[in-house]
């Protein structure tokens, strides 16, 4: 994505925030899946892995990967007090039936009410939706991490998406390298401005009118 | 009777231009025995049926890699590049579904039903040329169900009648392929006699399954070696 490491961290850090107790909550590649690093370890959260599992843990010491023991990325992962194993129906059952309370997941663009694209850009990256289209349209609550901007530098929070869409209306909170911002019924709102940037530079990185919250300087 | 065969036997059963479900996620599940034994033979033309495209020297990826196959059904082919070059060298046609709607139309041929209703995707590029439905003020996609002429799938261990029983995550897609091919051969990490599984414990019953072979193991290295 093209941001360094701390930056990475820094959103994931933000992102587990919005994670509590007793929660049944999926994490997309890249970023979303190291908001698990930030997690209490005393903390009862069940993350979710498509492929089959409920209550995946912390990845395992190196050499004690268990090759049929892994996430839906296909990294080897552990498992907490209390996960189960089943197939992958099932994992679509817990999605479809809204029993996720989060999903994590990565954009490339989101419009102001909320509609996500984040699978293909025809005629260049055609790899698939997988699980994103059910996640999307059916998690409790949508949490986008992304870059505020494209490489070019070109928004990613527009009016209208260009792209095809991944699902309508779908997405809560966005979390980026510069801000976080609510969807609300009444539009983008933003919460919070990350250092070192201000009001006014996330203003000019954001393709769609933002209401800037009172209490963000 | 048992329906223990060697690996040669069973692989008769896959000829060129074959559909071919197989079952796994991001190659873990994927029955490495049998992928081998078509590699070693010249079956090709097959049309491909698993949750994605493995990776280029992992699992159900060799055979995309390797230009065996002429269709791809699956849900994301990201991790093999191989797959989406020659899907753009229109050398590989790929269908998309996706991944909840693509597993549960697999379970859908395998029980023999007729289809499934689902809303995935209804208002998206995911409905375009597909039938609506309406129940109950909701409205659904109707979603083919699927069968392949062989199914393909890794088990942790069998018994002779073809119970099957899998391996944590490497359960995945493995008892859906199971009940959807007109033949199932399943691979097994062990086979022990009938009577030798707790019922409690069998995921898939042997009825489903046609042909056991044993599994002389995975032989690529993994992704994350």
């Amino acid at each position: 994505m093209g941001m360094g490491v701390s930056v990475r961290e820094a959103i994931a850090k933000r992102a587990a925030q919005e994670i509590k107790d007793g929660m049944v909550v999926n994490l997309g590649i890249g970023i979303p899946t190291l908001v698990a690093n930030y997690i209490p370890s005393n903390s009862n959260v069940m993350f979710h892995a498509e492929n089959g599992v409920l209550g995946t843990g912390p990845a395992p010491i190196k050499g004690e990967e268990d090759p049929n023991l892994c996430n839906a990325g296909g990294i080897p992962i552990t498992i907490v007090p209390g996960a189960s194993y089943f197939d992958s129906t099932i994992a679509f059952g817990i999605i479809r039936r809204g029993l996720l309370d989060i999903t994590i997941l990565g954009a490339f663009e989101v419009s102001e009410n909320g509609d996500l694209a984040n699978w293909i850009v025809p005629g260049k990256i055609v790899s698939g939706m997988g699980g994103a289209v059910d996640l999307a349209q059916k998690a409790k609550k949508v949490i986008v991490l992304m870059n505020h901007t494209d490489k070019h530098g070109n928004p990613k929070i527009v009016p209208k998406c260009m792209l095809p869409l991944t699902a309508e209306q779908c997405v809560d909170l966005i979390i980026t390298d510069m801000a976080v911002i609510e969807v609300t019924d009444q539009g983008l709102q933003l919460i919070e401005v990350k250092e070192p940037y201000t009001v006014e530079d996330v203003i000019n990185a954001t393709g769609a009118a933002l209401h800037v919250a009172d209490f963000v300087k | 009777m048992t329906k223990v065969q060697s690996i040669q036997e069973a692989v008769q059963h896959i000829k060129s231009g074959s559909s071919l479900m197989v079952g796994g996620f991001g190659g873990i599940g994927n029955p490495p025995t049998v992928i081998k034994a078509i590699l070693e033979s010249g079956i090709d033309e097959l049309t491909l049926i698993c949750n994605d495209a493995g990776f280029p020297h992992i699992g159900i990826g060799q055979l995309i890699t390797k230009g065996r196959a002429k269709k791809l059904v699956a849900s994301h082919i990201g991790s093999n590049p191989n797959a989406g070059k020659l899907m753009h060298e229109k050398k590989l046609d790929v269908e998309f579904s996706p991944q909840g709607t693509l597993v549960e139309r697999i379970r859908a041929g395998g029980v023999g039903l007729g289809g499934i209703l689902v809303d995935i995707g209804v208002d998206g590029l995911v409905a375009e040329g597909k039938e609506k439905v309406g129940v109950n003020g909701r409205t659904f996609l109707i979603e083919p169900p699927i069968t392949a002429d062989v199914a393909i799938v890794y088990a942790k261990k069998a018994d002779t009648f073809g119970n099957l029983v899998f391996d944590k995550s490497a359960r995945n897609t493995n008892p859906l392929m199971a009940m959807a091919g007109t033949v199932t051969i399943a691979e097994a990490e062990e086979i022990v006699p009938v009577g030798g599984l707790d019922p409690e414990e069998v995921v898939t019953p042997g009825a489903f399954v046609d042909m056991v072979v044993k599994s002389e193991g995975v032989n690529w290295a993994w992704a994350w070696e």
